[in-house]
């Protein structure tokens, strides 16, 4: 694990996850950057509102997609580790 | 009921062109620096003839409708427009993504306090040179480098994300590394290593502004090292020097593929050179929808796609990767806006080119021919 469970993610300002209706597909907006996270990551990416603990993130995917707890999260841990370590998600102990 | 369909099919009408993310706001040419290389026209739109307030809310409107999802508010300097707050929270309220594109002298602290409340998501602040004498020869402006300073100081202070732009040329071309570290030490995660691409004022400087190849090649290995030194920490992304380049750039990713650019007064433009190209039909957002002029007009529609190109760009496995070049550098050294971008190594004035380079280099010119509003009489 890279983050830890109580840790609060949050999106670094600059950064907007947003639906773009003309596609019909999800993005995540950054400085001169429009990522298209597949749909795995949206669903992570949904669930990140400065609230919510990487915990409780992992607890909430778990129940709605009925996927084995561990699983979720070493691919929460992964993903948002590495959008940490872009600067593009900040996350508060 | 398939009628219409069939209608259009028989008629040949082309199927709908895939939507712009992208949007360049040239809120208005007006600008305390004087930069010999500004990508703005060398006819510079005067205050008056500018979009009012609700021209431009209703542009952002329309872009969003469209698809747009950046909007980069641009100029001349976008400060300059008193009402650029109303604008970007104008953007956050119909979910474009704002980038402010600045100068950032004359600036105050509690005028950049506004934008950041009004929602704005990214700056990019231009450096001219990386110390004071550099930045102030290159702008024009006295005092310009220690202001620049202290803007970046504020936006990180605010915790907004920063972005340095540099665009090098001889005179700065050795400061490379010095604009990269002086990017990390202001807290920006991203830093742009623009050589000056050669259209409109840069054109008129060219004598004055282009490195030899020698300090391009060098520049690039800087700028190489410095990625992989810095992967992770900083962002550097580099608009290549293409006058000494085998293959062209992939100008604007394709013709009216990806981006547009709407002018102070309202014209919408592919880039923001194609006014350079006489005889294009540039229509503008006071007389058609934006949707009507990405789709419809005639500028747009003249080198989208591959159908325009000659023989040379058709058959070649590169055509949709470089997207025949650049019709703006085509116009401006073959004289034809539909040519083989002469950048390209395969153009047969690829060698011509190289030798523009070459003699201007060698020049020796050190006057600049600064950016500033033309025939002064014709104002009104």
């Amino acid at each position: 694990m890279v983050l830890a469970a109580t840790g609060v993610p949050k999106f670094a300002r600059g950064v907007r996850l947003r639906h773009d209706e003309a596609r019909g597909q999800w993005v995540l907006l950054a400085p001169e950057r429009v990522l298209h996270p597949d749909p795995v990551a949206v669903e992570i990416l949904k669930r990140v509102d400065g609230e919510r603990d990487i915990a409780a993130i992992v607890d909430d995917l778990a129940s709605a997609f009925a996927v084995d707890r561990a699983r979720i999260e070493t691919d929460v841990d992964a993903f948002l580790g590495g959008l940490s370590e872009k600067g593009l998600v900040e996350v508060a102990s | 009921m398939n009628v219409h369909a069939d209608t259009q099919a028989l008629a040949g009408t082309r199927p709908p062109v895939p939507a712009p993310y992208g949007m360049l706001a040239e809120l208005t040419h007006r600008c305390p620096l004087q930069c010999p290389y500004c990508s703005n026209p060398v006819e510079l739109d005067r205050r008056n003839v500018e979009l009012d307030t609700e021209s431009w809310l209703r542009v952002f409107s329309e872009a969003a409708r469209l698809g747009v999802l950046q909007v980069h508010l641009s100029g001349g300097e976008p400060t300059s427009r008193r009402d650029l707050e109303e604008m970007i929270r104008h953007c956050v309220e119909v979910g474009l993504y704002t980038n402010l594109i600045t100068a950032g002298v004359g600036v105050t602290p509690e005028r950049l306090q506004a934008i950041s409340d009004a929602g704005v998501d990214h700056v990019q602040l231009s450096f001219q040179g990386a110390d004071s004498p550099v930045t102030e020869r290159v702008s024009g402006y006295k005092g310009a480098f220690e202001r620049k300073l202290s803007f970046a100081a504020e936006v990180r202070r605010l915790g907004l994300p920063l972005t340095i732009n540099a665009v090098v040329h001889r005179a700065n071309i050795h400061q490379i590394p010095d604009f990269i570290q002086l990017a990390q030490d202001l807290g920006a995660r991203r830093v742009e290593i623009a050589h000056a691409q050669y259209y409109g004022w840069a054109l008129r400087n060219r004598a004055a502004l282009m490195p030899t190849r020698e300090q391009v090649f060098k520049a690039l290995d800087v700028v190489e090292e410095a990625r992989a030194r810095l992967k992770g920490k900083l962002t550097i992304d580099a608009v290549v020097p293409d006058y000494y380049a085998k293959y062209p750039k992939p100008c604007m990713n394709g013709w009216g593929r990806q981006s547009l650019n709407v002018t102070p007064s309202g014209k919408v433009l592919p880039c923001h050179a194609a006014e350079t190209i006489p005889n294009l039909d540039f229509w503008n957002v006071r007389e058609h929808s934006l949707s009507e002029i990405w789709q419809d007009s005639p500028a747009f529609n003249a080198f989208r796609g591959t159908d325009w190109m000659p023989e040379l760009c058709k058959g070649c496995e590169r055509k949709e990767i470089d997207w025949g070049g650049c019709r703006c550098q085509a116009m401006a050294i073959a004289g034809d806006a539909a040519a083989t971008d002469p950048a390209c190594h395969k153009s047969p004035l690829h060698r011509h080119l190289l030798e523009l380079a070459e003699i201007d280099a060698a020049a020796g010119v050190e006057d600049y021919d600064y950016r500033r509003f033309l025939n002064p009489d014709r104002a009104s």
